[in-house]
């Protein structure tokens, strides 16, 4: 059936409350939200969440702003503990230790910086075992929690407070990984690149398809934060916009290694585009600095480039 | 049941016969091989076990910490660095109030790198809230094991539990063990009922907040409550062991201590050589004890003080070295222990073994010997000693 995002919001109601204290125009909570909400309404829960701004603000005792399960240990294990509670399940589910009819989704939520950085062994870990699990990486490119220090997300030239754009040093001054290509190398059914566009289509669609595939699946959704990017709270979907219509977050997915686009841009934006209306760019508009836009268009063309091609070889066979 | 098993065998036999939901384990010398038996268990179907290889010890104490929250019994194993790398999710587990079973075969920490044993890896976590229960032998490995759930489970500690063996000397030493039935072992632990737990759908729950300056103390304090409580519960779960087995299980073992005048104390495996070189020096007519340390967290501090107050001297070995100037942690805690509970008897320390340097039936006779010394003047030159070191007394 069609997405229908009224019908979707009357029949699923949000199962991460309001009442959190995510800052406003922070891009993470609507995307748990939709993430959620690709739950059928009869199956439960088990959240597993790294720590972060996400786990600090929905969960400070004695509030919970969570309706299912939930569990936050550390910051770089949020899938090796999930992984746990899926082996526990696993084996009660065997012994007849919990009810035969009840369906249990684990659901992993982690920042770029325990996900991309010190919570990459946990994952690939974790998505190697084939755990019947989705992790989420909401990627807002820096350590936004402890204030927007560089994670191997932040994309080149950043400015952010442990890769400050000096008069020497020009901001962070290395490109960001590919964490979805990393996790596509670990052959699993569903590998996602998403982020709330428009009525959450996309990310709802891929949400669901991450959670009703079995084995371990992976979603990366770009997560804009206002305080760390520096855009005004209310331009927050129109950041996410054109982060896509630029090519710099190209939404995509890869099943069992064939990748599909979801969305090609007819008219793909400059890259300018996306970088102006955010403060952390900022000293790449100063004159003298045209390189750097430059150097940035580039690697975004090459990359949407590679994209492209994979797309094509992975078809064809 | 008499068989002849290693430590670790045993240690895996107990894992196979308590049949846990989940085991997360992750290679490491000497303890490797129980995992290694435990998944022959779970490729041949003999338990019900759901085994997590993980990629790290790491992932093992953060996937048996998953486990146990979402309702089921973890179960898993390490040795020293293992141990260390564990370390931040020791904490989380013990505040999570999870209990969680661990084997722990005593290696010493890197560095430099040393695979064999001493105490080190079970001193780093002495504070972290785990219930620590010491071993001399392959039989006390087991039923320590046996008797873990029991205590860890127990409404008024609900804590984890590591069982530590002393690494190749007892881990991988074959020796007679006598194990229980297994329908008697299920009967004994029981099955596991958690009040809360994640995979309870009718009660979902939220485990692990931000626990700031109104609430972290208090939680903290019921930790410590917790460990308090375990006393009693250890006694009540060793005496309803003895119901089913004879053997006797106490907070430590008193080897010939009723006239002893010359007491060591010390703990695992090392036991067994002091209770030998103690029969020899009875044979020459100086009374010698032995108090082995079964139960270090808690830690039974006043019994201990009680036991040694009729002893002339007393030595007290520490297989790891605290690196403090003052001793080991085991020599720190009894002394505090005979100080708050007003015993005077003269005390030293040794510090010993380190990186599996052997300690034979001649060191410990030296250490009667010092005693001896002690006890004819009551004077201590240095309290802070090393057996069988070079370059140090």
């Amino acid at each position: 059936m069609a997405y229908n995002h009224k019908q979707v919001m009357v029949d699923r109601p949000s199962r991460l409350t309001s009442g959190h204290r995510m800052c406003a125009g922070c891009g993470a909570p609507a995307v748990a939200r939709t993430i959620l909400r690709a739950v059928k309404s009869e199956d439960h829960v088990v959240v597993s969440n790294a720590t972060g701004c996400m786990e600090v603000s929905t969960f400070l005792y004695p509030y919970t702003a969570w309706t299912d399960s939930f569990i936050h240990t550390a910051f770089e294990n949020a899938a090796a503990t999930l992984s746990g509670v899926e082996a526990a399940y696993k084996s009660m589910k065997l012994t007849g230790k919990l009810p035969e009819e009840k369906d249990t989704k684990f659901i992993a939520f982690g920042g770029d910086g325990g996900t991309y950085d010190i919570g990459l062994q946990s994952l690939s870990g974790a998505m190697e075992r084939g755990h019947d699990m989705v992790y989420v990486c909401y990627d807002n490119g820096a350590y936004m929690n402890t204030g927007i220090q560089r994670s191997s997300a932040t994309p080149k030239f950043a400015d952010t407070t442990t890769t400050p754009a000096g008069k020497v040093i020009p901001g962070k001054m290395q490109p960001r990984k590919d964490l979805t290509k990393i996790m596509v190398g670990h052959h699993l059914p569903y590998v996602a690149q998403t982020l709330a566009l428009n009525n959450f289509k996309d990310l709802y669609e891929k949400s669901e398809k991450a959670i009703y595939t079995k084995g371990a699946c992976f979603l990366n959704v770009l997560a804009p934060c206002p305080r760390g990017w520096g855009y005004a709270t209310e331009d927050l979907m129109e950041i996410n916009k054109l982060a896509v219509e630029t090519c710099y977050w190209p939404l995509y997915e890869v099943i069992d290694g064939v990748y599909k686009i979801s969305y090609k841009p007819t008219n793909k934006l400059p890259i300018e585009e996306f970088l102006r209306p955010q403060k952390r760019f900022k000293h790449m508009f100063k004159p003298g600095n045209e390189w750097m836009i430059q150097e940035f268009q580039d690697e975004v063309d090459t990359r949407w480039q590679e994209l492209l091609d994979l797309e094509e070889i992975t078809n064809k066979a | 049941m008499r068989e002849r098993l290693s430590g670790n065998e045993a240690a895996a036999i107990a894992m196979k016969q308590i049949n846990p939901d989940v085991v997360a384990a992750f290679p490491i010398t000497p303890s490797t091989e129980i995992p290694q038996y435990f998944s022959t268990f779970v490729s041949n179907g003999t338990v019900d076990t759901e085994f997590v290889a993980v990629e790290s010890e790491h992932s093992a104490m953060s996937a048996c910490i998953g486990a146990q929250a979402a309702g089921g019994r973890a179960m898993t194993a390490t040795s020293a660095n293992g141990l260390s790398l564990m370390w931040e999710m020791i904490y989380i587990a013990s505040s999570l109030r999870l209990p969680i079973v661990m084997s722990l075969v005593n290696r010493a920490v890197s560095g430099p790198l040393n695979i064999h044993n001493d105490h080190s890896d079970a001193m780093g976590v002495r504070d972290s809230g785990w219930i620590q229960l010491f071993s001399e032998n392959n039989q006390e490995a087991y039923d320590n094991l046996i008797m873990a759930h029991r205590i860890a489970e127990h409404s008024d500690v609900l804590l984890p539990l590591m069982v530590c063996q002393d690494g190749f000397i007892t881990s991988h030493s074959i020796e007679n063990i006598e194990l229980i039935e297994d329908e008697n072992v299920k009967n004994f632990v029981g099955t596991y009922k958690p009040e809360h737990y994640l995979l309870n759908d009718k009660e979902p729950i939220a485990i692990g907040p931000l626990d700031l300056q109104g609430y972290l103390f208090e939680h903290k304090t019921q930790q410590s409550m917790a460990m308090r409580n375990a006393k009693k519960v250890i006694l009540d779960v060793a005496s309803d062991f003895e119901k089913m087995t004879g053997r006797k299980y106490g907070f430590f073992e008193e080897y010939k201590m009723e006239d002893a005048e010359l007491v060591v104390v010390c703990m695992n495996s090392t036991a067994g050589t002091a209770k030998y070189t103690a029969d020899k020096l009875r044979d020459q007519g100086i009374k010698a004890g032995v108090l082995k340390v079964r139960v270090f967290r808690p830690f039974p501090a006043e019994e201990i003080a009680n036991a040694l107050k009729k002893a002339k001297a007393v030595a007290v070995l520490d297989k790891a070295d605290s690196l403090n100037a003052v001793g080991g942690a085991l020599f720190e805690d009894v002394t505090s222990g005979m100080f708050v509970h007003k015993i005077q008897v003269p005390t030293i320390n040794y510090v010993y073994g380190i990186g599996g340097r052997d300690t034979t039936s001649t060191d410990i006779e030296s250490v009667y010997n010092d005693l001896r010394e002690i006890a004819k003047t009551g004077e201590i030159e240095n309290p802070y000693r090393y057996l069988g070191v070079r370059g140090c007394k």
